[in-house]
């Protein structure tokens, strides 16, 4: 029974135990540059597994999940950011939400709730499109939403930026997140919803011949990944302690996709592996565009560098590697899936 | 605002976004890809105009070429950037037989690395180039003013609807795309040759895509490195509910969406304006969930097994 449970976890499980590895090493270090760098990567994780237990599972790209992180992240921000100064930021808040000192974590559970419920509501609509129209009715609701927010300005502060949100995101408070997250998406894998899921997406007549009810599958995946990339925004925001509309557009979207596939998008091991991969190469590019030091002069690709070759990258693995560095495999033993 | 003016700016944005979503919507034909990088096209083709620069002011560059001129040297840069886009990317990946989420996925690669090659140009900020001024004059029949261009665009787009249609019954060429785009597979044993059917129609959005820069900066004269994002939405979304896989649906939809997207704004209340876009996809979402299969295609036009 134990040995089971332990086999049936073991992909989740041994993924936490390496990122731990990870993030002890790169602490002991003591190299902040880079341990920040990797509280980064830890809050991008969030949001990919998020992006993945909707996308992995039903194979259906989602260009909309970005709305999620800023319904969540303004959603926190309203109930934890500066006190003195929220009614300068956001006088739009009604009054018990101006004054509502809410702690860090009920707040962010509260947020990414309101994020659910926005997938739910959305997700009505957007669940019974077919393979090719679903991507671009995400990308329709992510421009929706991008659009209210810039225009709402009493509560988003519209084209400007808020200040302020408490930081509270640590390497180990993104690590601990990380692995609930990649625990919850696992499980979601191996539950019934998940497997009926990747059901449609290897063959959706014979999902549905076997009675499968696709639109509630997706729902159900669709509501989670939400909730979970949510989670991730709210991470975001409390990291960097700054909030901007324009940050939430196609430039986050690009990311977390690459992220998503570059690891290979059918599996949670290519999600998390694909998000430490695209960071650290971010990081080097970087790295590249402030210089090296080479002999005493200092060479440094010009700025803009960075996006071309993540871009170029991310189009090469593609090409060559089409379901992305592990395709299929998930770490371990996987006799279940 | 005079309602015939009012009507005449709704169908030239119309014919615009029907531009586009024509361009999308022969890719999506034969390949069964959306180009995300259908945008990106567009931007290139305007930039094409000015000189590259980091500069704050660009110089006219193939902008102040005489008026034929321009157009054939743009259509040429921007059909022959769709091409390479096709031959570099899209190709070797159709070669691996990848399914259509990783196409999907590639073809956002490609326009977000364009976008990133104009930035690294052009850099980020806006920048202004006058072509065709004449046409921003108005002109006046029986006491309504209308701008040329909103002229211009509406006969340029049915010139080149009109050269479509006649190139898809006609042309041999074009009846392969049709067949193509019909049952993939069964043309190709039929004798259609793969990469040069899907390499004509990557030609051919290019060079719709080359149109939609020159009406496009005509009317606005503003250059940014994401101009084509909007555009290329617009262009989705039109091919979206217009019906996927129906090139009549696609200029439909685009068409359609444009107008809305004009009457929208002159007729909501002032404060409501800024968020019309909100409002619009919002009930394109909503059209779309009382027909997914789009507007105008037949009901049973759904996935066949």
């Amino acid at each position: 029974m134990i040995i089971r449970g332990v086999r049936r976890l073991f992909p989740g499980l041994s993924l936490i135990i390496g990122l731990a590895v990870i993030c002890v090493a790169v602490h002991l270090t003591g190299d902040l540059l880079v341990e920040n760098a990797l509280t980064e990567a830890l809050v991008y994780m969030v949001m990919v597994v998020g992006l993945w237990v909707f996308v992995g599972n039903s194979g259906i790209i989602s260009f909309g999940h970005v709305s999620f992180a800023m319904v969540g992240a303004y959603a926190s921000a309203w109930q934890t950011c500066c006190l003195a100064m929220r009614g300068v930021f956001m006088p739009g808040l009604p009054d018990w939400l101006l004054h509502a000192d809410v702690p860090v974590v009920v707040a962010a559970l509260l947020a990414a709730t309101l994020a659910a419920a926005y997938a739910a509501i959305s997700g009505v609509a957007i669940m019974r499109f077919g393979t090719f129209s679903a991507p671009i009715g995400l990308l329709s609701l992510l421009f929706v939403t991008k659009t209210v927010y810039e225009n709402w300005t009493e509560v988003t502060a519209g084209q400007s930026s808020i200040v302020g949100l408490p930081l509270y995101v640590d390497v180990w408070t993104a690590l601990g997140v990380a692995c609930l997250a990649i625990v919850l998406a696992h499980l979601y894998k191996v539950s019934a919803h998940g497997l009926r899921l990747q059901a449609t997406r290897e063959d959706q007549a014979a999902a549905r011949a076997s009675g499968v009810v696709v639109w509630r599958e997706r729902m159900i995946a669709y509501v989670l990944s939400a909730f979970l990339f949510a989670i991730g925004g709210i991470l975001y925001g409390h990291f960097l302690g700054t909030l901007a509309v324009s940050e939430f557009w196609l430039d986050m979207t690009f990311l977390t996709l690459a992220m998503l596939v570059v690891g290979g998008m059918r599996s949670l091991t290519g999600a998390v592996v694909g998000t430490l991969v695209v960071s650290a190469i971010r990081e080097l590019l970087r790295a590249g565009e402030q210089g090296f030091d080479i002999a005493g002069t200092t060479v440094a690709a010009p700025q803009g560098t960075q996006e071309i070759a993540l871009a170029a990258i991310l189009l090469a693995i593609l090409i060559f590697r089409p379901l992305g560095l592990l395709g299929d495999r998930e770490l371990g033993i996987p006799p279940l899936t | 605002m005079n309602t015939i003016q009012l009507l005449v700016d709704a169908v030239s944005l119309g014919s615009d976004f029907a531009l586009v979503a024509l361009g999308i919507g022969v890719v999506f034909g034969v390949m069964r890809m959306i180009n995300f990088a259908h945008g990106d096209l567009i931007t290139i083709g305007a930039y094409a105009l000015v000189v590259p620069t980091a500069a704050d002011l660009a110089p006219p560059f193939i902008g102040a070429w005489p008026g034929l001129l321009l157009v054939l040297a743009i259509t040429a840069i921007v059909t022959l950037v769709a091409l390479a886009t096709e031959r570099f990317a899209f190709r070797p990946l159709r070669r691996r037989e990848v399914n259509s989420a990783t196409l999907l996925i590639s073809s956002f690669a490609v326009s977000y690395l364009l976008q990133s090659i104009v930035l690294f140009v052009h850099t980020g900020r806006p920048k202004s180039v006058s072509i065709f001024a004449s046409l921003t004059q108005q002109l006046e029949v029986g006491g309504i003013r209308v701008a040329w261009v909103h002229v211009v665009t509406i006969l340029v787009t049915l010139v080149l609807l009109a050269a479509m249609v006649t190139f898809l019954r006609r042309v041999r060429a074009g009846v392969e795309m049709r067949a193509a785009a019909e049952d993939f597979m069964m043309a190709r044993l039929l004798g259609v040759r793969a990469d040069r059917v899907i390499a004509i129609a990557f030609g051919i959005s290019g060079a719709l895509a080359a149109a939609v820069s020159i009406l496009f900066v005509s009317k606005t004269g503003v250059l940014d490195f994401r101009m084509g994002v909007p555009l290329a939405i617009a262009g989705f979304v039109g091919t979206v509910i217009g019906g996927m896989g129906s090139l009549v649906g696609a200029v439909l939809g685009g068409f359609f969406l444009g107008v809305a997207s004009t009457l929208l704004q002159a007729l909501l209340p002032e404060d409501l304006r800024p968020a019309r876009d909100a409002l619009l996809y919002g009930l394109v979402i909503l059209v779309l969930w009382v027909r997914p299969q789009g507007l105008f295609v037949a009901g049973g036009a759904g996935e066949r097994i």
